[in-house]
């Protein structure tokens, strides 16, 4: 069980890394629809 | 004499029944100037397959204009109903300030099909698969029972997985259904949660389904990687799988033939995982990385090189694909894949816990009964034991 729930916590460690990650890195799907003349506000 | 008779019988036959058949494939236009008739507007608004290339290539050549010299020379060799059949089948050149390539292309009619597929047969026959694969669990369970371990169990217990490959597989595990729950809220939301519980239920759903889909993808490939590694080498096709499956592997009937560390059922369940959650992980990250990672049009071309979509009926594939076609494509095919996995998993998940007794222990403590090792991985663990010998020191 101990092992179950490492990897579930695991997929939780994951998730919010790459959440931030592709943040870090300034990607979004927005950005991609977006070009350097339009403002998308602070969410990304 | 009645070889040249039937010849021209022959002939005269064919030529009967093709020159009506040749008038249908090209239909006279002649009365609106080569421009599209009223029948073809009929059977566009039938939704019939209409041959468009009339309009989608007449979209003008400037070559072919007068010289300026000429007395109509500066009405060049293209019109504006030229540039708006160019703009109507994204064939123009057209450049945009903002937005990338993906921006120039201005109308793509693509997404009406591609929503029509996702409300209609996407919804229908993934909804309906599911449903059908637990109806028939169910069925297979009154039926047939639980498994059960013959005869008494040793109360000695073996090995079956390390706790390395324990993790990978709940790792795997938890972010698939993860995935497979809020890729179902998706695609079903706004027809089973919306009407029922109202706008803001399904709009937080989505909203935080959308994050989970997203982040928990990474997680889910990274197991699916550790996994594979981990278990290709004992999932490689063997004779003793012919044996296993002639024998429908102990589930029906009573026999439990002899299997490896995996048997030909559990291979199935490994490479339809890989290969399934291969190709829903390289459409997903497509997905997750807009245009991108376009992936539609260069298998298409490499489809039309092996003749095999003709050969079943679908002609030549488009290997021109606008942006937005790609991520219609990707979007359809992941969700297709995905729907098979499901059911997939979920016959798996049935058999590793009501369906089998001790099964579950091998994923929950790594542990199981050498009884039941023996009856369902007897070769398996004879191996194991013969390692366990082989590690004992001589007295």
């Amino acid at each position: 069980m101990k092992v179950m729930f490492a990897g579930f916590a695991a997929i939780f460690i994951i998730a919010v890394a790459a959440d931030f990650v592709l943040d870090e890195i300034g990607f979004a799907a927005a950005e991609r629809q977006s070009g350097p003349s339009v403002r998308l506000g602070d969410a990304y | 004499m009645l070889r040249i008779a039937f010849a021209i019988l022959w002939s005269a036959l064919v030529s009967v029944v093709a020159v009506p058949a040749l008038a249908q494939d090209a239909p006279d236009r002649t009365a609106t100037g080569g421009a599209q008739t009223l029948s073809d507007i009929l059977a566009r608004q039938e939704q019939m397959k209409v041959d468009d290339g009339f309009r989608r290539e007449n979209t003008g050549d400037p070559s072919a204009a007068k010289p300026t010299t000429e007395q109509l020379g500066t009405l060049g060799g293209a019109s504006d109903p030229d540039l708006w059949r160019a703009l109507r089948y994204d064939s123009v050149n057209i450049r945009v300030s903002a937005g990338g390539d993906v921006a120039a292309t201005l109308v793509q009619d693509g997404g009406m099909a591609w929503l029509a597929f996702r409300e209609g047969p996407l919804r229908t026959y993934g909804g309906w698969l599911l449903l059908g694969t637990i109806g028939a669990l169910v069925l297979f369970y009154l039926l047939r029972g639980r498994i059960g371990v013959d005869g008494e169990t040793t109360g000695r217990t073996v090995t079956r997985f390390k706790a390395i490959e324990r993790f990978a597989h709940w790792m795997l595990a938890g972010s698939f259904i993860l995935l497979g729950i809020t890729g179902l809220l998706t695609l079903f939301g706004r027809v089973g949660i919306l009407p029922y519980l109202g706008h803001e239920v399904n709009s937080v759903l989505l909203i935080g389904g959308k994050w989970i889909h997203n982040s928990v993808s990474w997680a889910f490939m990274l197991a699916l990687l550790m996994v594979f590694v981990m278990w290709v080498g004992h999932n490689i096709p063997n004779r003793g799988d012919i044996i296993w499956i002639k024998q429908f592997g102990g589930i029906i009937g009573k026999n439990h033939p002899p299997a490896k560390k995996f048997n030909a059922g559990q291979k199935v369940i490994f490479w339809s995982v890989i290969l399934f959650g291969g190709s829903i992980s390289l459409s997903g990250v497509s997905l997750l990385f807009p245009y991108a990672l376009p992936l539609f049009a260069k298998t298409f071309a490499f489809l039309n090189t092996t003749g095999l979509p003709e050969m079943v009926g679908l002609g030549v594939l488009p290997t021109e694909l606008a942006a937005q076609e790609e991520m219609q494509l990707a979007q359809a095919w992941h969700a297709i894949m995905a729907f098979v996995l499901m059911s997939i998993v979920i016959a798996h998940i049935y058999i590793g816990s009501v369906g089998m007794e001790g099964a579950y222990d091998a994923m929950g403590s790594g542990e199981v009964d050498e009884a039941w090792a023996h009856q369902h991985h007897s070769i398996w663990l004879d191996e194991e034991k013969a390692k366990a010998a082989a590690q004992q020191p001589a007295e």
